[in-house]
């Protein structure tokens, strides 16, 4: 046997029809996730063309994207206020009812952001091809799952036939080697690398991320950067699995049990790369190297180390543009910039461990006068978790607001936005403009950076606030 | 769907790298539960200023634009997230045709699905478009070709069986769909 990489397992392994020079591979997929703002349109083409769901059973669906936060509002107390988001939530409700597929709705214990309930649900396995209309899906990569983002059309592709039409991509070696620094996290170590590889770096390509640094790293720290993939152009990221994936597998509520899950697990350990697998390209990252890491810029190649400056870049354009729109000036540093908000959430940085670290950097300090630090677990286990433990207090005594989980503040759209103008630390994946409301203003940083901020009321360096 | 042959057309300019689909259709709108009627809402937040007034000096909003099926854009082009309504936006609106250096993967893959042609181009022939926007070139999907204003001819990459497709106006549905038998196939093996 030719020495394969764990893409390329992955890919044959799911190959329906192999792809030829005319036509792409028909592509298995094991498990498809959906929510409300990407399928309306695609459950309404089966509709019209009398078209059934192939295998039911294989799609999870949840309520995201467009829903809200706010507690009396997702509870039914009062009304969702945005009608647009309500109809859509009720749409999709019928749309799950109407072809057999399995919600965890509005109410539901379990729901959540899509990219963080696929994990901790343990629906999230190695081995597996998982996809879902949004381009984060990538997150589940850190599995060892073959994980892609969609549009609409495709998610009418997977559920009328549970495959996909696609053109094989390039393999990508991202290869981290070292210790990182105290106060440098997974996304720091992300940021830098899409910074390294610029935000179209990726294009065409699957990310295997490699190396000792990658191994230490915990379930929840692999899903941090395989959520970010996406933001250096890349289909999907990979982490391949080894004991800690296992580890964090046995006992969830959808992983296989017993004999079952001692069998899965026979199989996930032929996943990793052979010794000798070629990539397309190959590229090194010293993680000793990498500081803690903010975007000032509007795409999130756009960042510099904490205690850096705002890139001089005469003649740039794109650079020029970006700085007008965030209110910045080449050569200014980033640290004590004011900022208005603070959001701690997204399928990016919302899981427990996220909210421990931030609320071990907040103590018993206070978020400062003028600033809105708003937590928002990534579902309602975390939630559920985090409350176990005292974080909410935490968060709910220095002044932050503790919220239902959902993607908020990541996107517009659900009710929760910054406002034009204001300047907001996100630990969120995307600082596009208007990505959080008209006019915001992202500045993307790890969740220690974030909580460090709203105590600061300016960007603060997390190092100077670790016990 | 429509086959799709060849696309004439003056172009429309935004040069600037890594327009992002927030910015072709930012999240706001996605809460619509239909295709229809994007159009109006494409590059919201570039086109219209906060009392919703048209921005006179955006490329959408100039006189010479209207009617404009293809639209030079610059490097990474669709980049972010992978919302459909991009394309459909896009089309929507009219355009039939985007032209960059680099044009993002799901946003690629989304708009062969929706006649919306990506036409990848070397650096000089964007350079050439981009100093003459508003000039007319053609599209030739059946060659693969793109005619520059000066009368040029480039070859452009476009996925076989995409432009198949398109130039026959099947979609990719009926496609897969005709593989149902391979599928139960599949998953047979898989079950054993
Ligand atoms: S949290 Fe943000 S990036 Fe993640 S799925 Fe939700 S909207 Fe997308």
């Amino acid at each position: 046997m030719t020495a394969r990489t764990l893409f390329e397992k992955l890919w044959q392994a799911h190959e329906v029809v192999p792809e030829t020079v005319d036509t792409p591979a028909v592509l298995y997929v094991d498990l498809h996730l959906t929510h409300e703002v990407t399928s309306p349109q695609a459950f309404a083409t089966l509709r019209e063309r009398g078209l059934t769901v192939r295998r039911p059973e294989l799609t999870v669906a949840t309520l995201d994207h467009s829903t809200p936060t706010d507690r009396d509002q997702l509870f039914g107390k009062v009304p969702i206020r945005m009608e647009s988001a309500a109809r859509q939530i009720r749409e999709f409700e019928s749309n799950c009812a109407e072809f057999g597929i399995e919600l965890l709705g509005l109410t539901h214990e379990q729901r959540g952001i899509v990219h963080i309930i696929g994990p901790e649900l343990g629906l999230t396995q190695p081995g597996k091809t998982i996809v879902c209309g949004d381009s984060h899906t990538s997150t589940h990569g850190a599995f060892g799952a073959l994980a892609f983002g969609i549009g609409t059309t495709e998610v009418g592709h997977v559920l009328a036939t549970q495959c996909l039409l696609q053109r094989k991509p390039r393999t990508l070696a991202v290869n981290v080697e070292g210790e990182l620094g105290r106060g440098v996290t997974a996304k720091d170590l992300v940021l830098s690398i899409i910074h390294q590889l610029g935000v179209g770096g990726g294009t065409g390509s699957v990310i295997e991320y490699r190396g000792s640094t990658i191994r230490r790293l915990s379930m929840e720290q692999r899903m941090t950067v395989c959520n970010m993939s996406i933001e250096a152009g890349a289909r999907a990221g990979l982490v391949a699995p080894d004991e800690t994936t296992y580890a964090y597998l046995e006992g969830r509520p959808r992983a296989p049990k017993g004999t079952a899950f001692e069998r899965a697990v026979a199989a996930w350990r032929k996943l990793p790369t052979d010794p000798g697998a070629g990539f397309d390209r190959e590229i090194v990252i010293d993680a000793a190297g990498i500081a803690p890491m903010i975007t000032y810029g509007t795409n999130p190649g756009m960042s510099v180390p904490i205690t850096g400056t705002v890139p001089v870049r005469s003649g740039d354009g794109v650079h020029a543009k970006a700085l007008e729109y965030m209110g910045l000036t080449a050569g200014q540093p980033m640290l004590g910039q004011k900022v208005e908000f603070v959001f701690l959430g997204s399928c990016t940085n919302a899981r427990l461990s996220d909210l421990r670290e931030a609320a071990g950097v907040l103590g018993g300090h206070k978020v400062a006068t003028g600033v809105r630090f708003i937590v928002v677990p990534g579902s309602q286990q975390i939630k559920r978790a985090a409350e176990a433990e005292g974080l909410d207090r935490v968060f709910i005594d220095a002044g932050a607001e503790w919220r239902e989980s959902g993607c908020s503040m990541c996107l517009g759209m659900n009710g929760d936005v910054v406002t034009r103008g204001a300047y907001c630390v996100s630990t969120s994946n995307r600082n596009f403009e208007g990505r959080q409301g008209v006019g915001a203003r992202t500045l993307l940083a790890s969740p220690i950076t974030a909580a460090a901020s709203a105590i600061a009321g300016r960007i603060a360096d997390p190092r100077g606030f670790l016990a | 769907m429509d086959p799709i042959r060849t696309i004439r057309s003056r172009t429309v300019a935004m040069p600037r790298a890594n327009i992002d689909t927030d910015q072709i259709m930012p999240a706001r709108f996605l809460t619509t539960t239909t295709r229809a009627g994007l159009g109006e809402h494409l590059f919201a937040d570039w086109r219209y200023d906060a009392a919703g007034r048209p921005i006179a000096e955006f490329a959408l909003n100039r006189p010479d634009a209207a009617g404009c099926q293809i639209l030079v854009a610059g490097r990474n082009f669709g980049c972010g997230s992978s919302r459909e309504h991009a394309p459909w936006g896009l089309y929507d609106y009219g355009f039939r045709a985007v032209i960059s250096t680099e044009i993002a993967d799901i946003f690629r893959s989304n708009a062969l699905k929706n006649g919306l042609v990506p036409v990848l181009v070397d650096e000089a022939s964007h350079a050439a478009l981009l100093a003459r926007p508003g000039a007319e070139v053609s599209i030739d999907l059946e060659r693969s070709s793109l005619t520059l204003p000066d009368g040029s001819e480039v070859r452009f990459p476009i996925e076989p069986f995409a432009r198949y497709c398109l130039l026959n106006g099947i979609d990719q549905t009926s496609y897969l769909l005709s593989k149902q038998a391979a599928i139960a196939d599949y998953e047979r093996r898989m079950q054993a």
